[in-house]
């Protein structure tokens, strides 16, 4: 009798042993995570005195990737919306820059917001309908929506410019600052970065997030709780069409040049390779897709023309058996096995 | 009126190419609630292979026999090994999948074939049947008419035969087919291969026409959505019905709507995919899904 009432408060104080380690693994967690936010905002920050021309424009285009791909993330990897169209959006930014630039002289630093606007009410009109196409259909909608892109852009030739494009100056930097275009596309990127970053934080962690996720994992439950499920998702729709939109806008002005074909299907398909590899419903994971989306394609091309899409494609597969949370999955996976305490001998579980 | 029957009669041509190609998705839908993105690349990858074949001296006729046995084996497999893992694995996933299998097909053809287009024989003769003053090209009789005939023997095969009649048991209420002593899983694999058996028949119909490339199933794969949507995605039969009404639509809309011309047909589609989505979800003959809270 004794020794049974011994055993169980020794699994009782192990468990609490237990449950105070695993606090402290979080919080040492949280300190390590700060650590690495800040390292690699400094790292970010030195980039553009380390390297120049092509390889600093590539990292633009990883964070006007990374803003794309958390877009996309907050709807098909948060409310559980699926978008295969997604390089629709990212084409109406980026053409809402070019055109404002080009026919109506435009600062530059206004289109991008507009940009944004224009892509959350889009985004809220597509979503508006799209309410009512479950998972699949919507999937089908928004591929169909990707595969016309370029079409409907060439269409309308008087705006657009057809397939010729529209071809644009980059922009200088401002108040005399002695940096070159390059530096000051990559710096004003990283700033838009880091403020959508924070936002989307805000957006996700709180409240507003519970409910986003509660509809993606189950939607009458979630109505059932008060929540207006409709209003919600397309919503959130149009944030994640605005994400997308200024992410094109400011890849308009890195590249300084848009085109019709540049926004076909394959676009769509890349942003969400991005978000499955770099995790689903994370919001490191854009970053990492990000990375991976600008640079595997690079390597690759030494291969073959044809390689960085079977790659692309094997990854896609691939990760969804072995790692569904994506690059940013098993980075927490491997830090919650390294950091949890051992678990004493004995201890029924 | 004689221009007016001349679309009409063109678009059905093109719409039973479209409607082979809904029939595979309508297929795969019906054994396993998937709509499988690569069809079109996978009709593609078929294609291909018939041109070796073609390349190589094989006849045509022999060929095309062949290259739906190896369309076939082909389907299967990829059920088998790509697509078993996730079978129960939420929407997303199989969606992804199906997506990377598109991708991997369409740069796999590029990486073997090169992206340069190649033009490929039709069994058809190729001078056009006047009848009045309709002109019928021979090329496009053919497809209707093999459409029709595939259509036939599906039917047959799922109205007469035990294992069409397994199959659509599996489909509807895989537990209690399963109780029943169907190998449910080894269904869906055989769906997924009559559905690739489809596709390369439509791959082969529609590559004398838009002449061979590995992007060349891109714009027919969203008018087979349209054709599978607007039939309803649970009707075989509707499918068929839904791709020759999407044929005569944009052939018409094409030729009578000025703003709208060559330019935007893609965008008909879309828009027939949202409206039919919209308005009547089931399509014309798909049967309505109550879901059960």
């Amino acid at each position: 009798m004794d020794h049974e009432g011994g055993a169980a408060a020794t699994a009782a104080k192990a468990r609490v042993a237990r449950a105070a380690g695993e606090r402290e693994a979080t919080r040492a967690g949280g300190y390590l995570g700060v650590g690495a936010l800040v390292l690699a905002l400094a790292i970010a920050c030195a980039l553009p005195f380390t390297m120049s021309g092509f390889r600093l424009f590539q990292f633009t285009q990883v964070f006007t990737y990374a803003i794309a791909l958390l877009g996309l993330n907050i709807l098909t990897g948060y409310n559980g919306q699926i978008s295969i169209g997604h390089g629709a959006f990212y084409a109406v930014g980026a053409y809402t820059t070019a055109i404002m630039i080009d026919k109506w002289d435009i600062a530059y630093g206004w289109t991008i917001p507009t940009a944004g606007l224009i892509c959350l009410v889009v985004g809220f009109l597509f979503g508006r309908p799209a309410l009512r196409l479950e998972g699949l259909y919507l999937a089908l909608a928004t591929f169909s929506l990707a595969l016309a892109v370029p079409q409907i852009l060439k269409y309308f030739e008087h705006w657009t410019g057809g397939s010729q494009g529209i071809v644009l100056s980059k922009p200088k930097a401002p108040f005399g600052m002695r940096l070159t275009e390059d530096q000051w596309l990559y710096f004003l990127t990283l700033a838009v970065t880091v403020v959508l970053f924070v936002l989307a934080y805000n957006l996700l962690r709180g409240r507003t997030g519970r409910a986003i996720v509660a509809i993606r994992d189950n939607h009458i439950a979630a109505e059932a709780m008060g929540i207006n499920n409709s209003l919600y998702k397309s919503v959130v729709f149009g944030v994640s069409a605005a994400y997308t939109g200024i992410a094109g806008a400011l890849s308009a002005l890195a590249i300084a040049f848009v085109a019709p074909d540049s926004f076909n299907i394959f676009l769509s398909i890349t942003l969400l390779t991005g978000i499955v590899i770099g995790g689903l419903a994370t919001i490191s994971g854009a970053i990492f897709g990000a990375l991976f989306i600008q640079f595997v394609p690079n390597w690759a091309q030494d291969i073959s023309k044809a390689a960085p899409w079977a790659i692309f494609g094997v990854f896609l597969i691939l990760c969804m058996y072995v790692m569904p949370n994506g690059i940013a999955g098993f980075l927490r996976l491997v830090w919650i096995r390294m950091t949890r305490p051992a678990v004493p001998r004995g201890e029924v579980r | 009126m004689e221009v007016l029957i001349q679309q009409v009669v063109s678009g059905l041509a093109t719409g039973g190419i479209y409607a082979s190609l809904a029939l595979a998705l309508v297929m795969i839908y019906q054994a396993t609630d998937v709509v499988n993105f690569a069809q079109g690349e996978m009709a593609m990858f078929s294609t291909y292979l018939a041109w070796s074949l073609l390349h190589a001296g094989v006849p045509y006729w022999l060929t095309f026999c062949a290259t739906l046995i190896i369309a076939f084996v082909g389907g299967l497999l990829i059920e088998r090994v790509v697509i078993r893992p996730v079978e129960n694995a939420p929407i997303l996933a199989i969606v992804i999948v199906s997506i990377g299998l598109l991708v991997i097909l369409n740069s796999v053809a590029g990486w073997i074939y090169s992206y340069i287009q190649k033009p490929f024989p039709s069994p058809f003769p190729s001078e056009p049947i006047q009848i009045g003053n309709i002109v019928f090209g021979a090329h496009d009789l053919g497809a209707i008419g093999i459409t029709l005939v595939i259509l036939s023997l599906l039917f047959l095969f799922f109205r007469y035969t035990t294992l069409g009649l397994a199959m659509r048991a599996a489909a509807q209420n895989p537990i209690s087919s399963r109780l029943c002593g169907i190998r449910v899983s080894w269904m869906l694999a055989l769906g997924w291969g009559l559905a690739a058996t489809f596709g390369a028949v439509a791959g082969m119909m529609v590559a004398p026409i838009v002449f061979l490339d590995p992007n060349m199933m891109g714009g027919i794969q969203i008018y087979a959505f349209a054709a599978a949507t607007v039939g309803g995605f649970t009707s075989p039969p509707g499918a068929v019905v839904g791709g020759l009404l999407v044929g005569v639509t944009e052939n018409l809309v094409g030729t009578y709507v000025p703003f709208i011309g060559t330019e935007l047909k893609l965008t008909v589609a879309l828009a027939m995919i949202i409206i039919v989505l919209l308005v009547r979800p089931s399509g014309l003959f798909g049967r309505t899904i109550v879901g059960r809270v």
